[in-house]
């Protein structure tokens, strides 16, 4: 961060050693040039601002990662260090923190429920979404509009205000505490989001592929499947990314709709139950352990995949 | 031909159609019949009240509390997250200090940062909402131990057990979740701002404040709204009810004083068993979300720059 590695800053350097006011630099063309290339005026202001920006990056940088380091840490405390050293180091790896959470606090159970409803989740949003997009977003039929305005509609509706009669719905279709439910919900849920993008993309789609297909022979269906969806690929890996997020860190919906069987929770209800129930036992370590264990394989495939994750989430907002 | 066209897109949408109209449609419009009735939730019978639920609510004082929890994260929670991250995206791509030839450049790194930054995106809100709990907790949480090892041990405030300040406390979370998206968004918003636009401007002798506010801010308007919506529907809706929910103590914390609308008709419903009542609130909470979402689009029309 010092300032003699930058060979482009030799002139500013200079500068400070010979006060000259700017404007009598002005005048000259090298004085204009100068400007232009940043190293007149604004040099000490950049330089000022170099080190400050860095502070306030870095100072971020911390919070953001500090609690995130602190929990990890803590899942390796024993209860007294814990509480004794909140910001000390474990003197003993504690391993067995995270074998009970895993086992006797349900985390590889949660963990399991979760892979299995987002799994089926994912596959319907992805499946039923693109074929009502591609629909949508080509043909030309009546009530188009208003069907894809009913769909994109629910983007913008307080989920909460539906939750009490969805709940009755549910429990009429006996589908309260069961996987197919929850898909099921998480399904028509992610569907006004899912819809509108993929409108859009499918929108942006040459027809003359899909022309030509239909031209060959190739039925509707077909092509939809052979030539359309490879295609959209970059789209739907979009919104596969944010919806996979989406529905993984779901909380509201099955707090409401699963709440049966203690053992077929999601991960994030089964966190919230375990941090009330060990809060109650007293077993802080166990906590941070089933913390970690939930944290840590997003943060590991947010890592991986960075680039696609950061495109996909980013995509909806900037349409 | 044309019968075949009619048959696919009917199978194409009556599936998505059916799930979306089941759990979706038809619960909103249910919701709106409710909130007229006296129903408990537990029992099938309920007879029709008119807008009794509406009058009660003006009497209610924990619901005029969680409106004004509600506002006031509506209000300030866009604000404080939006232009942290557009300090931190500005930095980040025009913070650094100039190289040759370029006018103006990110601070070294910048791409670690953003990748930094985007950490608390990809947890779930249980997750945050959890470790800021701890963090908050007076006895042994790392902010007050914190507080200790700096000599600041006489200030130990109780966080999210005082009225005072739970709100706030609540918030500070929100926010930290929240910035780094923002900061990734308008990078990417930043990035694409022709080059010569701030050249143009430096050559007249404008500073990075002005710059900021004359070339930046202005070109990324767009993204800004949008995140502006974003964020406020966040406020209003699922992520408030799960970080009131699980952080504040109560829940609702000391004397409602972090209750807020999406929360109140959770526990109105599956607490209290006021099911029709509780869909009054939610109609409220609807028309809370509609006003905003109008206010924005009108304060935030302005004649789209095109570059």
């Amino acid at each position: 961060m010092s300032a003699q590695t930058d060979p482009a800053d030799l002139p500013g350097v200079t500068k400070e050693h010979t006060p000259a006011p700017d404007a009598a630099r002005l005048p000259g063309p090298r004085g204009g040039q100068a400007h232009k290339d940043g190293h007149g005026g604004g040099s000490s202001e950049g330089k000022v601002l170099n080190v400050f920006s860095h502070g306030v990056l870095v100072i971020w940088g911390l919070l953001v990662t500090m609690p995130l380091l602190w929990a990890v840490v803590s899942s390796f405390k024993d209860d007294s260090e814990i509480f004794g050293s909140p910001w000390g180091l474990p003197s003993v790896l504690h391993f067995e923190n995270w074998s009970r959470a895993w086992d006797k606090a349900n985390m590889g159970q949660y963990f399991l429920n979760s892979l299995i409803v987002v799994g089926g989740s994912l596959i319907g949003t992805m499946l039923l979404g693109s074929m009502a997009a591609y629909v949508l977003a080509r043909f030309d039929f009546p009530g188009n509009r208003f069907l894809y305005f009913l769909f994109v509609g629910g983007m913008g509706f307080p989920v909460i205000l539906a939750l009490v009669p969805l709940f009755f719905v549910m429990k009429n279709m006996a589908l309260l505490d069961t996987y197919h439910g929850l898909i099921l919900v998480y399904i028509a849920y992610s569907l006004p989001f899912t819809v509108f993008f993929l409108s859009g993309f499918f929108r942006t789609l040459p027809t003359s592929v899909a022309e030509a297909a239909l031209i060959d022979g190739a039925s509707h269906t077909r092509t939809f499947f052979q030539v359309m969806l490879p295609m959209a690929k970059p789209g739907l890996i979009s919104v596969g990314i944010f919806n996979f997020l989406g529905q993984w860190n779901q909380y509201l919906l099955p707090t409401v709709l699963n709440v049966g069987e203690p053992d077929k929770k999601m991960l994030t209800q089964g966190l919230v139950a375990l941090a009330v129930s060990q809060g109650y036992k007293g077993d802080w370590s166990g906590l941070f352990a089933g913390l970690t264990i939930a944290m840590l394989p997003v943060l590991a495939a947010y890592i991986i995949f960075q680039r696609q994750v950061v495109a996909g989430l980013t995509a909806g907002a900037l349409k | 031909m044309k019968h075949g066209k009619y048959r696919f897109i009917a199978g194409f949408l009556v599936l998505p159609l059916a799930i979306y109209a089941i759990f979706v449609i038809s619960p909103f419009v249910q919701a709106i019949y409710y909130s007229l009735t006296d129903w408990t939730g537990l029992s099938p019978d309920m007879k029709m009240v008119g807008f009794d639920n509406y009058a009660r609510l003006f009497q209610d004082e924990v619901f005029w509390s969680a409106v004004g929890n509600s506002v006031t994260l509506l209000l300030l929670l866009p604000v404080v997250t939006l232009s942290l991250g557009l300090f931190f995206a500005f930095m980040l791509n025009v913070g650094g200090r100039r190289r040759k030839k370029a006018v103006i450049g990110g601070v070294r790194g910048s791409g670690a940062y953003k990748i930094l930054y985007f950490f608390p995106q990809v947890l779930s809100v249980p997750i945050v909402a959890l470790l800021f709990q701890f963090a908050y907790n007076p006895e042994s949480g790392a902010l007050n131990a914190f507080f200790d090892a700096i000599g600041l041990d006489g200030v130990q405030p109780d966080w999210l057990g005082d009225p005072q300040i739970a709100l706030w406390c609540v918030m500070a979370a929100m926010v930290w979740a929240n910035v780094g998206f923002y900061v990734v968004l308008f990078s990417a918003g930043m990035s694409s701002i022709p080059k010569d636009f701030y050249e143009a401007a430096l050559l007249d002798g404008a500073n990075r404040f002005n710059t900021f506010f004359r070339i930046t801010l202005p070109l990324l308007w767009d993204t800004v709204q949008t995140g502006w919506i974003y964020m406020g529907i966040l406020a209003l809706d699922v992520s408030a009810f799960a970080f009131v929910q699980i952080m504040s103590v109560g829940p609702g914390g000391p004397d409602y004083s972090t209750e807020v609308l999406p929360l109140y008709v959770y526990q109105k419903t599956f607490r209290d068993g006021q099911a029709g009542y509780a869909t009054a609130i939610g109609v409220s909470l609807l028309i809370v979300t509609l006003v905003f979402s109008a206010v924005v689009m009108r304060l935030g029309r302005r004649e789209r720059l095109e570059f």
